[in-house]
């Protein structure tokens, strides 16, 4: 009996949660360093499970656990990962154990606070790492109410309407997601909710375009896609600083692996079929959430429409490799899940050290603050560079890596994708001149730089956005090897619809 | 031999009158209540003993099997959780505290005697016993909302009960016979023979008879009794309402259509068709008409009108997968209500109001029951880890595996907007700000149905395989495994 390695990852912040439960009220500094330490148990122990992973073997399904839940309906505890969902379970607990640094300072209820961020962490491991359709789904709705506590408690300006329009949206994507995934059950007559045996066999049904709609509403809302991205403007600016680094950092992403995984990896020939309309809704998102970008007063609300833009080029990528069968599309897609989780959790930790220290999020407001915070400015003009896809670091690889395998197929879209990186830059240095650089400002002189606590975690994400752009092996070996098998069943519904 | 199978019931009954005795003799209170929730081990060890056997005695009345060996344990839960609620709940009572608990507990008995037995008039007599009982019990407090409370209970389900018996009169003169399996036998025979003959007595019969238990469940459009009263009755009743009595009338739903009614093909009556409408509609009034509500009390209730649709959806799955269904939904929400009305009973006795915006910030003011609170509305609105989210689930499969997607539909949307109203007594707890820092106490009796009732939905929830074993057990009595 192998060592149940990823149980292991999902128990952890849950004892810690626990743990955390029994601290006596008035001891902060112990539910602070609980909680550091069962994050950081968890991302030492997903680091050996990454160094342990069979990198030759990107497609086989690792580290798995299969146990019966609820046999009479087919459901199982069945939990593995392979190349695609590696990567995130590390992005997941290295953002997890950042986000309790960047949460170093709170001080209202602060032991609610860790016990929800932990389960939250458990909730999004479960969802990268779950292989049976139910028990996806049971993690991916695991999440919802610890982040409505979240932003709903110790969130900023209109944090219950952010709080409960996040809620309504995510839910009622679910509530979507839940049956097409019945319905995927029953016509596919193997009366399971296996991923692995669902994947295997062939689906033919009349009604897998529907199906395939029904399941992508609710990761069309997480990534999100326009227009349903509505929800993410607010729960991101309303979003207490670390609660944003997971969201954007983490659970933008469940979307993306969701769409590989359950609606390409099951539904082939619908994914085939609707590839034409997700490049156009991912075009547009892309121009949309950049050009938005431009026009922001609020630097919290910018960072999160790039986002909107950012996610973009995952579904561009996506779509480029379905109709492409573009292995380079599949894994420009992942990588940018990856790389743009660092790079916008480092922006969202940014913005909530400049705004612990001026109070203020407007950009008209704040000048010259590079005097004053110098490696803050650093790491700032670092990450945006690193957003507009500079090359030397990560971002420019994926979006590099998208258009290669999306031009192919999908050349006159490509080309706007390409042209949004102009407004990408265009927003993000003229906020950065705007804010860091300029003629210093009497009334932040009195700002104080980086902490001890507050560097860490901006360091590790830079230093993890320059290694994966410089050698960016490190994941996408890993993560190209998953893809074959998803794209030979790609290929043969592909020559069944034509 | 006959005796011995009616030994829970015999034994409750003989619980019931004790108390009233204790309470005559002796002015301590408390001792009464012991009594009565102890005393509660009696029939369930009798019903536990029973596990297993298969046999029926008075003329085929009373019915013992594991469908009815499940909903009497069902019952005797809710009945032990109310008595726990109820002991610091009932000094309001006072001097009257040993004729509530003989009452719950007569109550009771009238339920797992409609959940034993297959013949008409047992279950008219049983449902009439534990009605009535519930109508005394809704005006037990005595103030205006309460008395009001009862008297429509009592009119209400008078006429309901009254055309419920005319409907089973109708069943019994087309047939010619009141014990189930008989009818549907006659049935059988006579519309082989003769198709057109009896058939509009049947569905007279049938329609009269949705609309007397319709009323028990609460089930859209005979649900306008439902908010009055669960508003007026005492709290720890108004749990033992929702729970218990919905129950209750599904057990005897369950039983009458698909034991007599349901047992070839073609169906004499499209029941399950007529279920699927009200269940939506059931589902869909239930819920908006919640959204509209201030007092927790009353949401609750619409709320519990809105569930009962969910279960009707596995009503009308017409499979065993659906009956089994509604049979863990049934489980699982006992545990939920009476966790929920238990944290309602302690918080609102000490705010002296039921306004969901007076719970603000009560999860400062006292943890434990905000918590399980919390968790019972996470439950009821379906999300993990709890008993509501693998319910729902099964409920819905089973319907998505007949075939009725557009039932589901309607059911996961029903989900998504039940999530606001409930959320909002949880935003009011946990994100609002206290009217005061003052701790609010809870008896020990109340911490003790707060946990069991905590533990329930949880273990339910985590470990759903055995109960979903025990619903399937009791449904495959009615309908066997193809």
């Amino acid at each position: 009996m192998s060592v149940p390695y990823l149980s292991i990852l999902l128990a952890i912040p849950i004892l810690g949660a626990i743990v955390i439960a029994f601290i006596p009220k008035g001891n902060l500094g112990g539910v602070r360093a609980t909680a550091a330490f069962f994050t950081l148990l968890d991302l030492v122990i997903s680091l050996g499970l990454f160094l342990s992973f069979n990198v030759s073997q990107g497609a086989t399904l690792q580290f798995m656990e299969r146990v019966p839940w609820i046999p009479q309906l087919g459901i199982q505890y069945l939990l593995a990962v392979d190349g695609l969902s590696m990567p995130l379970v590390i992005l997941t607990t290295m953002l997890s154990f950042l986000s309790v640094l960047v949460s170093w300072h709170i001080d209202l209820r602060v032991k609610e606070y860790f016990i929800l961020l932990l389960i939250l962490e458990t909730g999004i491991l479960g969802v990268f790492t779950a292989l049976d359709l139910l028990l996806f789904f049971l993690f991916w709705e695991v999440e919802l109410l610890p982040m409505y506590l979240l932003i709903g408690i110790w969130g900023s300006g209109r944090r219950e309407y952010s709080a409960m329009k996040f809620l309504i949206y995510t839910v009622f994507g679910s509530a979507f997601m839940l049956v097409g995934i019945l319905w995927l059950y029953r016509d596919s007559g193997l009366q399971t909710f296996d991923m692995t045996v669902l994947g295997q066999a062939h689906i033919a049904s009349q009604f897998s375009a529907i199906i395939f709609a029904l399941i992508f509403m609710a990761f069309a809302i997480k990534l999100p896609i326009w227009p349903l991205h509505t929800w993410l403007p607010d729960a991101h600016t309303d979003a207490p600083t670390a609660v944003s680094v997971m969201l954007a950092g983490v659970l933008l992403k469940m979307g993306g692996y969701a769409m590989i995984r359950i609606n390409v990896n099951l539904l082939p020939e619908a994914a085939a079929y609707f590839a034409p309309v997700l490049v156009t809704f991912a075009v547009i998102s892309i121009l949309y959430g950049a050009c938005v970008c431009m026009v922001q007063k609020d630097l919290k609300r910018l960072v999160a429409y790039s986002s909107v833009s950012h996610m973009g080029y995952v579904l561009l990528g996506i779509a480029g490799g379905i109709t492409g069968l573009s292995l380079v599309g599949f894994t420009g897609a992942s990588l940018q899940m990856f790389t743009h989780g660092t790079i916008t959790g480092l922006l969202f930790a940014l913005v909530g050290l400049v705004y612990n220290r001026t109070h203020t999020r407007e950009i008209s407001q704040m000048t010259g603050l590079a005097h004053r915070m110098p490696l803050i400015a650093i790491i700032f003009t670092m990450a945006g560079l690193a957003s507009l896809g500079l090359p030397g670091m990560s971002g420019f690889v994926a979006e590099f890596l998208v258009f290669l395998g999306t031009f192919p197929a999908w050349p006159w879209h490509t080309v706007l994708a390409v042209f949004a990186i102009v407004i990408t830059a265009g927003y993000l240095l003229w906020t950065l001149q705007r804010i860091l650089f300029g003629p210093a400002d009497e009334r932040w002189a009195h700002l104080k730089d980086a902490s001890f606590v507050d560097a860490v975690p901006i360091v590790v994400l830079i230093a993890v956005i320059i290694l994966v752009g410089v050698y960016p092996a490190v994941v996408t070996t890993m993560i190209q090897g998953a893809f074959p098998p998803i794209l030979d069943r790609l290929g043969a519904a592909v020559a069944l619809l034509h | 031999m006959d005796l011995y199978l009616l030994g829970p019931e015999l034994s409750l009954i003989g619980l019931a009158v004790l108390v009233i005795l204790l309470d005559l003799a002796t002015k301590n209170k408390n001792a009464v209540a012991a009594l009565a929730g102890v005393g509660l081990v009696i029939p369930a060890a009798w019903t536990i003993a029973l596990l297993g056997q298969h046999g029926s005695s008075f003329y085929g009345a009373l019915v013992v099997d594991s469908y009815s060996i499940f909903f009497k344990l069902i019952f005797l839960s809710a009945a032990a959780l109310v008595i726990l609620t109820s002991v610091q709940y009932s000094k309001r009572f006072a001097p009257y505290q040993g004729e509530y608990y003989g009452v719950i507990l007569m109550a009771t008995a009238g339920m797992m005697l409609m959940a034993s037995t297959q013949e008409l008039i047992a279950i008219y007599i049983s449902l009439e016993l534990a009605s009535i009982s519930l109508y005394v019990l809704a005006s037990f407090l005595r103030d205006a909302k309460s008395s009001e409370a009862g008297i429509k209970y009592l009119l209400l389900g008078a006429v309901s009960s009254a055309i419920l018996l005319y409907g089973m009169a109708l069943l019994y003169g087309a047939t010619g016979s009141t014990q189930l399996n008989e009818i549907a036998q006659v049935l059988q025979d006579s519309l082989q023979r003769d198709p057109g003959g009896i058939l509009p007595a049947i569905l007279l019969g049938t329609v009269f008879m949705v609309g007397g238990f319709g009323f028990k469940i609460a089930a859209v459009p005979f649900q306008m009794w439902a908010p009055d009263v669960y508003e007026g009755a005492p709290t720890p009743i108004t749990g033992f309402l929702t729970a218990a009595s919905k129950a209750a009338g599904f057990a005897v739903i369950l039983r009458v259509f698909f034991v007599a009614l349901g047992n070839h093909y073609p169906l004499p009556v499209d029941w399950p068709a007529l279920f699927a409408v009200l269940s939506a509609l059931t589902m869909t009034v239930g819920n908006l008409a919640a959204m509209a509500q201030t007092n927790i009390k009353r949401m609750l209730a619409y709320s519990s009108i809105a569930h009962a649709g969910f279960m009707l959806v596995g009503v009308a799955a017409f499979s065993t997968q659906g009956i089994g269904g509604v049979a863990y939904y049934l489980l699982g929400y006992t545990f939920t209500t009476m966790g929920a009305f238990a944290a309602i009973v302690a918080i609102s006795e000490r705010l002296g109001s039921d306004q969901i915006a007076d719970y603000s910030g009560m999860a400062r003011r006292a943890p434990l029951l905000a918590f399980v609170l919390a968790v019972c509305l996470v439950s009821l609105i379906g999300l993990p880890p709890t008993a509501g989210f693998v319910a729902k689930i099964y409920v819905f499969w089973a319907a998505l595996n007949q075939g009725l997607l557009w039932l589901v539909i309607f059911g996961v949307l029903n989900s998504v907007v039940s999530a606001y109203y409930y959320l909002r007594v949880v935003r009011a707890m946990y994100l609002g700000a206290p009217a005061s820092e003052e701790r609010l106490p809870a008896s020990k009796p109340l911490i003790a149905a707060l946990a069991i009732a905590l533990v329930g939905v949880l273990a339910i929830g985590l470990f759903p395989q055995p109960w979903l074993d025990f619903g399937t057990g009791a449904a495959v009595v009615l309908i066997p495994l193809p």
